[in-house]
């Protein structure tokens, strides 16, 4: 164990190195930060000045080895365009993201797998086809127009939920901005979750089922159905165990990518996430700012990873035999 | 029990009657102000917001004159001076009085900011006359004094002095770091930066010691929230959560129009969308006779008409209407036969192939425009190869000069024609820094010096004589290609009383909208 977490965290080491180099070879393409600073009538040599201030005439290997020591000490840079240190802007901006995706993760699961189960043990059932139908289409439509036909329904029509951001928020533990501790906030996050689930859930009903299918057709499950075990048994504990394997890698990842890449559904909501900070930071070249937090987001996939790691261990006594070795 | 109901409503009526004078607005905007200090940047949304929390010696009126605010009259004392009459009795959000030394302090801080700087620059050192009179002196006789005293929001000087926790300087003006003015303020506003996140909301409370008693203005509370995605910003207002939005996206106009739970205000707007044609890389623009053809072929009404959806207004001058530029004898020029006849009586008949870049996100549908002036080249025989890029990048591409033809758009901070010539037009000098964004290269010695002549031409009638003939060389000769003027608009619930607030600057006076 001890081995795996010191193998685990020089992985990060490296992939957050690796990315950092990265972010710094986009910033230099991206444009110009100094340009969203000014009015646009200020003088080449004012916004040159600027420039020298902070920093960004010096040579890409200069720059990068600055940030390299003072992210060492834990300073990954200011954002330009917040005035204030780049991992403040997103440790404030976190929650946001991190209880939009929860919400959407509780929904996939909450119905991918009862559906996912059903397709599979009744897959010429008429419900099955209509659910499969469906996962089609949600898995084609893009969450940016899932968002806006949302707002469009729920909100300028039927005027039922609110159409944009996080509505009343409270201070838990001093840091941790909720939303989901008040109705109002409650209210807010259904319309974007929903869209953000919307890709997501298609993908697990499918997998689950696929999966399913795939377990039951094995040997063992008809010999525990031979032995006479009850026929929910054998689906709940034997097949669905087994089912899990691949569901939970899948989920990781998609996990991760559903923390990073919140993108749209927080733009077209108007969700003070990570999501919609970054595509900002990005229209604005807060390079600074973008560049801490495709770091941060490199933590985020190897803790997603070892988890899913320790996870699959639990679930799976063989893999953790073989990682023994 | 029906006797009880009775009660409760009257009850009810009684309560609404007395919230009558509390109102609040729900406002959403595209962007929130970046700072509290309101000379960090000079942008449309932090003049907004300095027209909230701070007052303007004098102000732009909706028919473009001048209305007193912190000033209560003003006279012209010599060639080189204006008497401000300053208003008694003004109180800063601090507590502070108002006198002519926050006005000096503020003028002074002004000449110190990057973006303001190069507008005050005509300023000297003002004289103080006593607490309530002020003498604002420029080095040269300036005809825009007064256009520039729109831009002096007086600054609490005792507030701002000193300095913070952290040791610094109170009256820094920081534009990517902490500073003591970005976070906190003191004006003498109607309203009071009650909180704010940046980014998410803030929230603006009527000061209760405002001088201004008169206006009819009922709003005591602002929450301002930015909404950057445009179909959620308009399905914000048509759901109710919001009560006022700008801009308007153009694609949502016809459906706001149409609603009845929405008022829509649209005006002319005065920011002009051009292509320069860049003389320096090409031989073939140096041919009057090409870059006349390249007007007559742009069909400027007709992008209005199709792209802009009538949400702008065709130009054939750069200086809109009420300017003192504004030659009426100017008017769009389509004619795609004259066009083609042109071509064929230049040098370049058989057509040339030429490169060209625009933004795809600094202008209203910036990029079908220019894919439409594309199509249209095409049929004089100019081939024309597009490149578009989002603005953060496109300025760099654009000084860099590394397209043939360029598109920007410019909006006179001024709100005065001479300074579309001196940044567009005049001959491109680093020393002066005149034609800054002079991409097309063209340089005229009659236009740049009647432009400089105008700058020191107190006389109006005088001044509008020289600028209107600025407008007619650079038409003749084609200078440039000139588009449109962006429209501005504004949509609200109906109770709310949009149309005196709202001005061609893009800065509503909310401190005097009224909510029925």
């Amino acid at each position: 164990m001890f081995a795996f977490a010191v193998r685990r965290i020089l992985q990060a080491l490296v992939v957050m190195v690796v990315i950092s180099f990265i972010g710094f070879s986009i910033k230099f393409a991206i444009g110009d930060p100094v340009r969203d600073l000014v009015g646009i009538s200020v003088s080449a040599e004012e916004r040159a000045e600027i420039r020298d201030q902070l920093g960004l005439n010096d040579p890409f290997m200069v720059q990068w080895v600055r940030f390299m020591g003072n992210a060492i000490h834990g300073d990954v840079g200011r954002s330009f365009f917040f005035k204030k240190p780049a991992m403040d802007v997103i440790v404030s901006k976190a929650p946001a993201t991190l209880e939009l995706v929860l919400v959407s993760s509780i929904i996939v699961i909450v119905f991918s797998v009862p559906i996912g189960i059903f397709c599979a043990v009744r897959p010429n059932h008429w419900l099955s086809r209509i659910l499969m139908g469906l996962s089609i289409v949600g898995v084609s439509i893009p969450v940016f127009l899932t968002a806006i036909l949302l707002i469009y329904v729920f909100a300028v029509e039927l005027q039922w939920l609110p159409s944009y951001g996080r509505g009343e928020t409270i201070q838990l533990f001093g840091f941790w901005e909720s939303g989901l501790a008040t109705r109002d906030g409650l209210l807010h996050i259904i319309l974007p979750s929903i869209a953000l689930s919307s890709i997501m859930l298609p993908l697990f009903i499918r997998l689950i089922r696929a999966e399913m299918k795939e377990v039951l057709e094995t040997e063992y499950i008809k010999f525990a159905r031979a032995k006479g075990l009850s026929p929910r048994r054998v689906l709940y504990l034997h097949a669905f165990k087994n089912t899990l394997l691949p569901v939970i890698t899948v989920g990781g990842v998609q996990l991760g990518i559903m923390i990073a890449f919140t993108i749209l559904t927080e733009t077209v909501f108007q969700w003070q996430g990570m999501g919609f900070m970054f595509l900002e930071a990005v229209e604005r070249s807060d390079t600074s700012l973008l560049v801490a937090y495709l770091v941060f987001v490199g933590v985020i996939f190897v803790i997603v990873n070892t988890v899913v790691d320790l996870v699959y261990g639990l679930v799976n006594p063989m893999v953790r035999v073989a990682g023994r070795k | 029990m029906k006797r009880l109901f009775v009660a409760v409503l009257a009850a009810a009526l009684v309560m609404t009657a007395g919230f009558a004078h509390a109102k609040t607005l729900k406002l959403a905007m595209d962007a929130d102000p970046v700072s509290l200090d309101p000379q960090v940047q000079l942008s449309g949304g932090m003049l907004q917001y300095s027209h909230l929390v701070f007052d303007p010696l004098i102000r732009w009126t909706k028919d473009m004159k001048f209305e007193p605010r912190l000033a209560e009259k003003w006279e012209r004392t010599d060639d080189l001076t204006v008497r401000f009459y300053l208003r008694k009795g003004v109180k800063f959000h601090s507590g502070n009085e108002f006198t002519a030394k926050d006005v000096a302090w503020t003028l002074a801080r002004l000449k110190k900011s990057a973006d303001f700087k190069g507008l005050f620059e005509p300023f000297a050192e003002p004289k103080i006359i006593d607490d309530y009179t002020i003498d604002i002196v420029t080095k040269k006789p300036y005809p825009l004094l007064l256009n520039m005293a729109t831009y002096i929001f007086p600054m609490d000087s005792a507030f701002y002095s000193g300095t913070d926790e952290s040791g610094e300087p109170k009256d820094a003006i920081v534009k990517t770091g902490p500073s003591f003015a970005n976070a906190n303020e003191s004006g003498t506003g109607k309203y009071v930066v009650a909180e704010r996140e940046q980014g998410v909301k803030t929230v603006f409370k009527e000061f209760d010691g405002y001088w201004d008693t008169k206006s009819p203005g009922n709003v005591d509370e602002i929450i301002l929230t930015p909404i950057k995605e445009d179909a959620t910003r308009t399905a914000a207002l048509l759901s109710g959560d919001v009560d006022f939005i700008m801009p308007v996206p153009p694609q949502d106009l016809d459906r706001l129009r149409e609603s009845d739970n929405v008022k829509l205000v649209t005006m002319t707007g005065s920011r002009i969308i051009t292509f320069q044609l860049n003389q320096k890389r090409r031989e073939e623009f140096k041919d009057p006779k090409v870059r006349e053809a390249i007007v007559w072929a742009t069909n400027n009404p007709g992008i209005v008409q199709k792209i802009m959806k009538g949400f702008a207004t065709a130009a054939g001058q750069q200086s809109p209407k009420g300017y003192q530029g504004y030659n009426p004898d100017l008017t769009p020029r389509y004619d795609l036969e004259k066009a083609k006849q042109l071509m064929a009586e230049s040098q370049y008949p058989d057509g040339f192939t030429v490169t060209m870049i625009a933004p795809n996100n600094r202008y209203v549908n910036d990029e079908k425009v220019s894919e439409a002036f594309v199509s249209m080249m095409a049929k004089i025989g100019i081939t024309v190869d597009l490149k578009t890029m989002p603005k953060a990048q496109y300025w760099d591409q654009f000084d860099a000069q590394v397209a043939d033809i360029q598109m920007i758009g410019w909006h006179a901070d001024t709100e005065d024609s001479a300074n579309f010539f001196e940044f567009l037009l005049m001959c491109p000098n680093k020393e002066t820094g005149y034609g800054q964004y002079n991409s097309g290269n063209y340089c005229n010695a009659d236009v740049d010096q009647i432009i400089l002549d105008s700058q020191s031409e107190t006389d109006r009638a005088k001044r509008s004589a020289m600028l209107q003939k600025a407008e007619k060389i650079v038409y003749d000769e084609a200078a440039y290609v000139p588009l449109h003027w962006q429209d501005l608009s504004w949509a609200g619930k109906p109770n709310l009383e949009i149309e005196p607030i709202v001005n061609v600057m893009n800065f509503p006076y909310f401190g005097d909208l009224v909510i029925k």
